[in-house]
């Protein structure tokens, strides 16, 4: 039998941007359902930023004794073997750290007095969703819907998912370690992954349509990475077009045409494609809201309000930059006009972190974009090589540095980026220094704890006013 | 035992030599602290030069008479201190280490408790402009002080900086604009060096012998008699130099110096804009939702912060501000209401006249008095001069009334005066010294012509030229710019009907004519077409009668109305 639900808020889809709006919601006290048809926490906690960042952790520690391993070891540390992975158990300690965040979610949710419906959602218009779960059909008549359907990976067309084709989600759960993996696209997904798997052991090959890898920055902050992929054998195909896939007795190959515009044979144990993310708009009845789209993404004002009254739509659906943490301030900020607040999305910088080795992070503009150069502003990078805490982390000799670019005139941050190991957790600090509206002289003026890495942001701003102290 | 070389200091602005008038000392005597040495004289007065330091006259260099050179030796004097104190920098090689000291980075050390010097006579050494020479030997660090720029100034209102920090100055380039009560004075480098720290702000009084400028003289700028050795470029040890130094005076100040101004001198920030049109305002998150929630448009909301960063405070400002017309709404116009209020700081010349002005209207009970004077006869003798005396320049009625005024003044020396107030006396005057009220781009000066009475009508007209021309381009030196008697101000073509004039203070009169236009007048029964013009004027009722006042503009006005009888004694 029908179950009929008539919430105040409807939310669909439960990934970052879903389920930060539905308990922001019941912290607002609004009625509220959350729909999620696979497992709550997206592809964010399921299948993409956690999963990605456990398996590259382990990477890592392979990579560590295996080359502690080899020759003489590391600083006087040698194993006696090289390091044996079994993948299975891994993965399935990867599912331990998806399973308690998921878990936590659930339990968040719950106690934010969200009603979740597990099942798939089809919207019949704009403010019912049918909803087939495993104790039968629920239909939902909201007063307000929130669409955090989120993204899927892009396939190409002549060369489907399938076989020993995979997208980001299997190359997470994968029961055994290629032996030859081929990345197709060299974006930050496919060369997070890349790199990760090179460090297991496996022979990678990067084939990129682009002259270059990572295109979304500049050359300056992606030389590190490129570094390091020609030391560590990762052989890089850019230019060059994947084909498409063929047989070839066990094995399979990856046909590429290359820049030269010859036909390469690429053999394969797996094809990983990651060309790229869109939006997921199909399947669930996107069409029957009638909201008005803006190309393949839903059009939103900047309180993500659609054309559609009381329809709200947040995250991947709604356009670059396709991040989770946009989709969670998005989210709250949704959550909280729907209880009659006075908001709007205003961010100075939605700041990106890319897992590669060394780690690129990017706060604001980026020299490359419209007013991040010129005769306006003034720029000074910060080298690790002169920073002692990356030094005591063999952090120092990767081309890693801090980057900072202020207006002129008035000193005011632009934006800040750093390539290096552990530079992830530096972000924060760039973006927050954006957000607060900080000069030059307040990152300088501020007494930056030694021995860290966030020291080359202070040497940085300081070199722009020119008293750099350890360069 | 020490020699201590005193040079002879540059005595003026832009002046390279002097002329050596009297020795007040000879060889053997024993001289004191601020005694006098010697009279030297430039082009433009005759300077008393005292000694710096105390101790025994071992020679004296040049014959009254003879030009010397701006920093040339004058005397050589044996100076004693009781552990050796006081030797000559100049000649005894120190440990130069101390001298490229950044003051900032010095200790408040030892050499300083152990200096038997009082610190103010070490100072004085150090400080005095007068005595360059002093200072000049501190070739790794020099401290430059505020001169004393004018007769008894005690402090200078820095008006301008000619140069920045980390600005490499030649010796006489100029550092910074300061101005007394009188004048506008460039003060230049006496040293060529790098600008290591600039103390006060534009617009800030500073008091004479204060530190202005610091510097960090390079081997370039040392005089060349002095014997100092090498000095390291940057001396990162400041207390290994330290003790070896105590032995200098001169250095042992630059450690005191140390003390005094041993707070880092921030450099003067760069002014900050407010954002430019166009720009996103510059707010935290916080303040950005707060205003989208009031509904405000934060690009119109001025920010007080750093790079017009916007604060919770600006919001409440603005919302204050915008909320008494939001109350009463604008009557519907096609005008905009203009709301924006500029700050202008009353700084420089116009602290001058602000003060001055204020000055003369609370101390002195002003009068007006207003007389009309045909001008008729003196407007023809004038254009008739202009045409027959064509090479001797044009002249306007200025130098009329100039002339008019030194005929009269000397039957009413009251009116010539200046009004010392404060001591109850009026100082009567026999010359006219006559200012004459001039407007600049920056406001009004009073240039003062010298001896009036002593100039015929094309002597004082070139004077004013000269004069307004100076005082316009802040050229005008401070004698000429004070002294006045008694005051001409004059607004020309923009003359008017009549004016009330500020008397100069401590003068007591001020005399302002006022246009000149045809009017009909009756003369004789009939009624002519003449050139009249009004002389207002103002004077001072503590000691100008108003009957005299009223006595003294006619015998002005039959002057000027016959005019020839404005060369007739």
């Amino acid at each position: 039998m029908t179950q009929t639900l008539t919430p105040k808020v409807l939310v669909v889809g439960g990934g970052p941007g879903g389920y930060v709006a539905a308990i922001r919601c019941g912290q607002l006290g609004l009625d509220t359902v959350l729909v999620e048809g696979v497992r709550l926490g997206g592809t964010c906690l399921i299948r993409g930023c956690i999963p990605s960042k456990a398996m590259i952790h382990v990477a890592s520690e392979v990579d560590v004794m295996r080359r502690a391993a080899e020759g003489a070891g590391r600083h006087g540390v040698k194993l006696a073997s090289p390091p044996t992975v079994d993948l299975n158990q891994t993965v399935a300690w990867k599912e331990t750290v998806v399973d308690k965040l998921n878990g936590g979610v659930t339990a968040l949710l719950k106690r934010a007095k969200v009603k979740v419906v597990e099942g798939w959602g089809v919207f019949e218009d704009a403010k019912t969703c049918r909803v087939q779960t495993a104790a039968g059909e629920v239909v939902i008549r909201p007063e307000n819907v929130i669409l955090a359907s989120g993204s899927v990976p892009v396939e190409l067309p002549h060369i489907k998912f399938g076989g020993p084709v995979i997208s980001s989600t299997e190359a997470l759960s994968l029961d055994a370690l290629p032996e030859r993996l081929v990345v197709v696209g060299a974006g930050y997904i496919g060369l997070e992954l890349g790199i990760a798997m090179r460090k297991f052991g496996c022979q990678v090959t990067v084939v990129e349509a682009q002259d270059r890898i990572l295109p979304l920055y500049d050359k300056d902050l992606t030389s590190p990475v490129r570094r390091w992929l020609e030391k560590n054998g990762v052989t890089l195909m850019l230019g060059a077009k994947a084909q498409g896939v063929e047989a070839d007795g066990n094995a399979h190959v990856l046909i590429v045409e290359t820049a030269e515009g010859e036909a390469v044979r690429l053999p394969a144990d797996k094809v990983l494609v990651t060309v790229g993310r869109k939006p997921l708009t199909e399947g669930w009845g996107l069409e029957a809201t009638g909201v008005v789209m803006n190309g393949r993404f839903v059009k939103v004002d900047d309180r993500c309000a659609t054309s559609m009254r009381g329809v709200y739509a947040i995250g991947d659906l709604v356009g670059e930059p396709m991040l989770a943490h946009k989709a969670s301030a998005q989210g709250e900020m949704v959550a909280e006009i729907i209880a009659g607040h006075k908001r709007n999305f205003d961010p100075v910088s939605i700041s990106a972190v890319c897992f590669t080795e060394p780690e690129i992070v990017s706060a604001g503009l980026l020299p490359t974009d419209p007013g991040g150069s010129g005769d306006g502003v003034v720029t000074a990078l910060f080298p690790f090589q002169a920073n002692g805490r990356a030094l005591s982390m063999e952090a120092g000799d990767d081309g890693g540095f801090v980057r900072v670019i202020a207006r002129k005139d008035d000193h005011r941050l632009l934006g800040v980026q750093a390539v290096g190991a552990h530079v992830s957790e530096l972000v924060a600090e760039f973006t927050l220094a954006l957000e607060m509206g900080a000069t030059l002289e307040d990152i300088a003026g501020t007494i930056h704890v030694h021995p860290t890495l966030s020291e080359g942001f202070h040497e940085a701003t300081q070199r722009v006013l020119g008293h750099a102290i350890h360069i | 035992m020490g020699v201590f070389v005193f040079k002879l200091p540059d005595v003026g602005e832009g002046t390279a030599e002097a002329e050596l008038v009297e020795w007040k000392v000879a060889v053997g005597d024993m001289v004191a602290e601020d005694q006098p040495l010697a009279d030297v004289m430039t082009d433009k007065a005759t300077v008393e030069l005292t000694s710096p330091v105390a101790g025994r006259v071992r020679c004296l260099h040049g014959i009254p008479g003879e030009m010397r050179a701006v920093k040339s030796a004058l005397v050589e004097l044996d100076v004693e201190g009781a552990d050796g104190e006081g030797s000559n920098p100049d000649l005894i090689p120190s440990p130069s280490g101390e001298r490229n000291l950044d003051p900032r980075d010095t200790p408040p050390t030892t050499p300083l408790s152990e200096r038997p010097d009082s610190p103010d006579s070490v100072s004085k050494e150090l400080d005095s402009p007068d005595s360059p020479d002093s200072v000049l030997p501190q070739s790794g660090d020099f401290i430059f002080r505020l001169p004393d720029v004018g007769e008894g100034t005690a402090e200078a209102e820095l008006v301008e900086w000619k140069v920045k920090l980390g600005d490499t100055v030649e010796e006489d380039q100029p550092l910074a604009d300061v101005m007394t009560d009188k004048a506008t004075v460039e003060l230049t480098s006496p040293v060529a060096g790098v600008v290591t720290a600039l103390h006060g702000t534009v617009g800030q009084m500073l008091a004479v012998k204060s530190p202005l400028v610091e510097l960090m003289t390079g081997k370039g700028g040392m005089p060349p008699q002095s014997a100092a050795p090498t000095a390291p470029p940057l001396a990162k040890e400041p207390m290994k130099a330290a003790a070896p130094v105590q032995a200098s005076p001169v250095h042992g100040a630059g450690g005191r110096e140390a003390v005094g101004g041993g707070k880092p001198q921030t450099p003067s920030q760069p002014a900050r804009t407010t954002r430019a049109l166009g720009t996103k305002p510059l707010a935290s998150p916080a303040v950005r939702r707060r205003a989208h929630e009031l509904g405000v448009e934060l690009s119109y909301v001025p920010g007080s912060g750093p790079a017009g960063r916007i604060s919770h405070e600006n919001l409440d400002g603005f919302l204050n501000r915008g909320s008494a017309p939001a109350a009463a709404p604008a009557p519907a116009s096609g005008y905009a209401r203009r709301t924006e209020i500029t700050d202008v700081k009353v700084i420089g010349l116009r602290r001058r006249i602000a003060q001055s002005m204020q000055e003369a209207k609370r101390r002195i009970p002003h009068f007006a008095y207003i007389e009309e004077v045909d001008m008729t006869a003196l407007e023809a003798l004038r254009a008739h001069l202009n045409v027959t005396h064509k090479a001797r320049g044009k002249l306007t009625v200025l130098p009329f009334f100039a002339r008019a005024l030194v005929k009269v003044l000397p039957d009413y020396p009251q009116i010539n005066a200046r009004f010392d107030d404060d001591a109850g006396v009026v100082h009567r005057h026999a010359a006219v010294h006559l200012g004459v009220a001039a407007q600049t781009p920056n406001g009004l000066i009073v240039p003062v012509v010298k001896h009036a009475e002593a100039m015929d009508l094309w002597a004082f007209a070139a004077e004013v030229t000269r004069l307004s021309a100076a005082a316009r381009d802040g050229k005008a030196k401070s004698e000429e710019l004070s002294g006045s008697t008694i005051t001409l101000t004059s607004l020309g073509p923009l003359g008017g009907i009549a004016t009330t004039p500020v008397i100069n203070y401590p003068e007591v009169a001020i005399i302002g004519p006022n246009k000149i236009v045809e009017r009909p007048v009756v003369v004789g029964g009939q009624v002519v077409i003449r050139k009249m013009m009004n002389l207002s004027s103002s004077f001072d009722h503590r000691v100008v009668d108003g009957y005299d006042a009223a006595e003294f503009i006619q015998r002005i006005k039959g002057l000027l109305e016959n005019p020839a009888a404005l060369f007739i004694d």
